[in-house]
Parts: C-alpha cells; sequence; structure tokens
C-alpha cells in the first residue's frame, strides 16, 4: 500500500483509502449463507433493524425528557404526548419496540437451541447472544425506571433490593446502587445515564461481537449440515448456482431477510398505532409514591418467567436461585454433551427436553402475573420453577447417552 | 536479543504494568465514590415525631429517609414486646414500613393487630415480628433518640443502641 493512483471515480478514492471493496466482499457479497435455512434465520436482522427503531425514537424521546424526580412523569406524560409535535409517534414506536424486541429475542434464542446453534464451534455466537440479551435487559430494566410512574418506583424498590440478600446488606450495598435511602434523584439520574449511554454502547459493541463470532464458522443450517464453505463458494462463483450448497449474503441472502422484516414491520406498526397499549403498563400511568405500594407488583411479561422463579422461595434462596435462571443458558454449549449438531426432532429425548423447557417458559410467564395469594397457583409456581431448575442437570444426562446420528447423503 | 535489552525492557514493561495497576486502583475508588449517596442526601436523614398525640391501634405513618416509617400505639390487650419503645406508660411499635422480603409496604389490619404484604403474602404481628410467608425477619426498627414524648429518628440514642446490642433489628 501506500501507492496512490489518480482515482477515476469515488469508489476507487474510497478503495485506495478504505479497502471498501475487499470489506464488502468479506461482509456481504462474498460472505457465504446456506441455502439450506428458514425464516426463523432472518430474525437477526429483524432484531438488528428493531434496536435501531429503538435507537432512533429514542433521540427523539431524550430531546423533551427530564430526569428529575419532580419532573420526568409529566415530561413523559404532558410535555411528549401532547405538546410535542409527533411525541407520542416516538413514545409508542418506543414503548412497543421494547416490547417486542424481547418476543423477537426469545425466537431467535429458542431457534439456536432447537437447531443446536450453540454447538462445538458456535459457542462464542451462543455465549456473545446470551451477554447480549443481559444487556438488553438491564437496558429494559433502566429504560423502565424514566417515566417514573408508580410501577417504575417500586420495580426499582423490589429489584435493588435483591442486592440486600444475604450478608450484601451490611456493605450498604443497596444504598450504593441508589444513592439515597429509597429509590431518588441520584438513583433515576444514574440510570438515566445507563439507558441513554452506557449500556446502548454496550450494546452496540456486543452487536459487533456477535456478528463477529458468526463470520468464521458460519451460520448453522436447518439440517446441521457440515458444509465445505470454500468448496460451494467456488461452485457458486464459477457459475453452477444450482449445485452450490450457499448463497452470498448480499444481495441473495439479504433479499430473503428483507421480505421478512418487511411482514414483520407490518405487525409493528399495526402494534404501534393501535395496540400500543399492551406495553405500557395501566400502573405506571400513576406519579411514584414512595409511601403507597400498587397492590400487585409485577414486571413486563418478558421478565415474567425469571419472576416466578425468584418468588416461591426466600429471599436468599430466591436471589440464588434469580441468579441461577439468569445464568443457566449461558452454560447450554457445555452442559449439552451430545455429538450431534442436528434439529431438535431428529435428537429422540432433546425433542422433548426442547418442548418441556418451551412450555416451562411459558407457564412460569402465565403463572407470573398472577397474584401470589391463590395456593393452587402458588403450587404450580413452585413447581415450574423446580422444573426450571431441574432441567439442566437432565439435559447433561440425556446428552450424555445421546447415539451419533449416521448422517444420510 | 541482548540480554541486556531484554533486562530494560522488562523493567519498563513493570514499570508501565505498575503506573496503570496504581492509576486503575484509583479511578476505580473515584468512580465508586461518585455513585455514593450525596453529603445533602445524607444530612437530610433526620426526622422527629411527635408522640404524644398518637391514638391507640391507629396506625400513623409518618417518612424518613424517604421510607414510610410505621408508628403504632399499642393498646392494653397487645402483647408487649422488648421491641416495644416505652415513653412512660405508654408502648409504641415503631418500624420502617417496608416488607423484609423485598421492600413493599404492608398494610395494617385493625381488628387482627397484624401487618400484611399483599405483594407476596407475608405477614408481620403487631411487634413486627414475621408470623407467615416469605419475609426472612422482622420489620426493621429505624435508629432513634427518645426527647421527651418526641422521637428523633436517624440518631441512635441508648434505648436503640440497647436493641441493636441484643439483636433485635439490624
Amino acid at each position: 500500500m501506500a501507492h496512490f493512483e489518480k482515482a477515476k471515480n469515488l469508489n476507487e478514492w474510497l478503495d485506495q483509502r478504505l479497502a471498501v471493496n475487499t470489506l464488502k466482499r468479506v461482509l456481504n457479497t462474498e460472505y457465504w449463507i446456506p441455502k439450506d435455512i428458514n425464516f426463523l434465520w432472518a430474525m437477526g436482522m429483524v432484531l438488528a433493524a428493531t434496536f435501531g427503531m429503538l435507537v432512533l425514537s429514542g433521540i427523539f424521546l431524550l430531546m423533551y425528557y427530564k430526569p428529575d424526580t419532580n419532573l420526568a412523569f409529566d415530561s413523559v406524560n404532558y410535555t411528549i404526548m401532547s405538546e410535542v409535535g409527533y411525541g407520542w409517534l416516538w413514545r409508542h414506536i418506543h414503548g412497543v419496540g421494547a416490547s417486542i424486541v424481547f418476543l423477537i429475542i426469545y425466537i431467535h434464542m429458542f431457534t439456536g437451541i432447537y437447531y443446536g446453534s450453540y454447538k462445538r464451534g458456535r459457542e462464542l455466537i451462543w455465549l456473545s447472544g446470551m451477554a447480549l440479551f443481559v444487556a438488553f435487559s438491564a437496558e429494559a430494566f433502566s429504560g423502565y425506571m424514566l417515566p417514573w410512574g408508580q410501577m417504575s418506583y417500586w420495580a426499582g424498590m423490589v429489584i435493588t433490593n435483591l442486592f440486600s440478600g444475604g450478608s450484601l446488606e451490611a456493605y450498604g450495598l443497596v444504598e450504593w446502587i441508589r444513592g439515597d435511602y429509597v429509590p431518588g434523584d441520584a438513583f433515576l439520574t444514574r440510570f438515566f445515564m445507563l439507558h441513554v449511554l452506557l449500556l446502548p454502547l454496550v450494546i452496540i459493541g456486543l452487536i459487533v461481537l456477535h456478528f463477529g463470532t458468526l463470520r468464521i464458522p458460519h451460520v448453522n443450517n436447518q439440517e446441521g449440515a457440515e458444509i465445505d464453505f470454500k468448496e460451494a463458494a467456488d461452485l457458486w462463483k464459477s457459475g453452477k448456482k444450482k449445485e452450490s450448497k450457499v448463497i452470498p449474503f448480499s444481495p441473495v441472502f439479504l433479499s430473503k431477510d428483507v421480505f421478512v422484516m418487511g411482514v414483520y414491520f407490518i405487525l409493528f406498526f399495526y402494534l404501534v398505532f393501535y395496540n400500543f397499549n399492551f406495553a405500557m403498563d395501566p400502573v405506571n400511568f400513576d406519579p411514584a409514591d414512595g409511601l403507597k405500594t400498587p397492590a400487585h407488583i409485577y414486571p413486563e411479561w418478558y421478565f415474567l418467567w425469571s419472576y416466578e422463579i425468584l418468588r416461591p422461595f426466600g429471599k436468599d434462596a430466591g436471589l440464588i436461585a434469580f441468579g441461577i435462571a439468569q445464568a443457566a443458558l449461558f452454560f447450554l454449549p457445555f452442559i449439552d454433551r451430545s455429538p450431534n449438531v442436528a434439529p431438535a426432532h431428529k435428537r429422540g429425548l432433546f425433542q422433548v427436553w426442547f418442548w418441556v423447557l418451551l412450555i416451562d417458559m411459558i407457564a412460569l410467564t402465565a403463572l407470573g402475573k398472577l397474584p401470589p395469594t391463590d395456593a393452587t397457583f402458588a403450587l404450580l409456581g413452585k413447581i415450574s420453577a423446580w422444573t426450571f431448575l431441574a432441567l439442566g442437570p437432565i439435559l447433561v444426562i440425556i446428552t450424555m447417552f445421546e447415539k451419533k446420528i449416521e448422517k444420510g447423503a | 536479543m541482548k540480554e541486556k535489552e531484554k533486562g530494560r525492557r522488562d523493567f519498563m514493561g513493570m514499570a508501565l504494568g505498575a503506573c496503570a495497576a496504581v492509576g486503575g486502583v484509583g479511578a476505580l475508588y473515584a468512580a465508586k465514590r461518585t455513585w455514593d449517596p450525596l453529603p445533602s442526601v445524607k444530612a437530610a436523614g433526620f426526622t422527629t415525631i411527635d408522640l404524644s398525640a398518637a391514638q391507640e391501634n391507629v396506625l400513623n405513618v409518618e417518612k424518613w429517609r424517604g421510607k414510610p416509617i410505621f408508628v403504632l400505639k399499642k393498646s392494653a390487650d397487645m402483647k408487649a414486646d422488648e421491641r416495644d419503645i416505652v415513653i412512660g406508660s405508654d408502648r409504641f411499635h415503631v418500624s420502617i414500613g417496608l416488607c423484609t422480603h423485598l421492600g413493599c409496604i404492608p398494610a395494617y389490619e385493625k381488628e387482627q393487630h397484624k401487618f400484611k404484604c399483599a405483594c407476596h403474602g407475608g405477614e408481620f404481628d403487631a411487634s413486627g415480628h414475621q408470623i407467615f410467608g416469605p419475609p426472612p425477619s422482622p420489620l426493621e426498627i429505624p435508629p432513634f433518640k427518645i426527647d421527651g414524648t418526641k422521637l428523633v429518628l436517624g440518631e441512635t440514642g441508648p434505648e436503640y443502641q440497647k436493641m441493636l446490642d441484643a439483636g433485635l433489628t439490624v
């Protein structure tokens, strides 16, 4: 390098300085994607697009939001909703986006589990994805604080109180996290900082890492087939597109991504314009009051399953169970001992395990929403929580005995 | 590479490491201190409550450090407890009105003389002892000092110190 010729056009000028042609090849036109993948593999781009919507709408909300316990509630519910032109639009996009992004994350996660896309060679994809899930959870929680309604305040109270479990109280950890004896101004401003600066930076960094982890081991496929990407790519490049098992990411696979995103955004904007209320808790339209607890405190739907795991146990045991629930899925690549990278319906007992996990998490979600007073439901919640905790060791056992699948031609 | 040169580089590496470590620890300490409660927040942590007008079996909720404080004057038929604050012939139950499970505010049920937390079903008796549900410990007693018929919250008086030493509160 360092030899420059007079460029004939902008692309050539940039290529000499930024190697844009190489980048385009590596990241787009010669980034090979297996042919054999279905619409569930488009969820990654759907997530990226939703994150984009959240950032954009967040920027507009940021212009009028006031991070002050006396002003926050009205700045959201009066200024942004009634005074700012189209302020309601940004808020509804932001609220619906924050809720629906978790639905897509869960679909993305369960797709990965179903097809074994976390297994040997792809562990880092799974781990960076789980780190993203945790970062998104923190982002959602810190954002939930900002309108400073009743549910914001009490969710902040309950969740930060988790850090007084065991001997943590003695270190004053709760007061340190809050910067006050109760959630107050210091609490609101530091969660504001986390929500609009630090956590988005972390998320963007993790997205880059997540994409990076995918580039070398390549994306898995419906059959879990091992593909010689170099050989398949050469076939494609030599014009034998039919014989090749792969397609370039751009423009061929991207067109499928864009189609799925199109369908998704119809649903997304249907929710934004006609059904935004599902993402707005009615209790959070009461201003925060430190002297009055809402009758029933519950988190947003996407945290209900882990909340329900916390609930049936005492304080310290609940904290431990909650911690395990949050971290358990991280270990998936290491507790699945099976030699097979294959979809669940070809893996015998693993298929049963998969559906039990999915149904158990749906059951926990439903039970988590119910008040804790009904004894039958409380018992069901306890059983579901124990089932979740038991599924880890069970997976180790059933996959240890899983036989190697003979792959057909 | 010559031995002498290698030694020099090792020294430079260690010196850089040491400087970075000192700076890193300093920065971490500064970051930790930035998150500590502000002096103004700490200074606002005192509240005086006058107990002379309290009525029996009527729960008064005061505010101290942003937290609700339960003040309950016990009637004669309510069991005495070592956690009671005694002023003259009157006995009071004073506690931080936050369930020790996850910090919700329990409601007082007058007839049954107990506190019931709707969030996770925890119950406390009129002396603040947990009697049902997930709360792991009794309702906490805030640091107090008796000043005539007044109670100064946030200051540690001898009566509070005695309770603290006896392990009746944290």
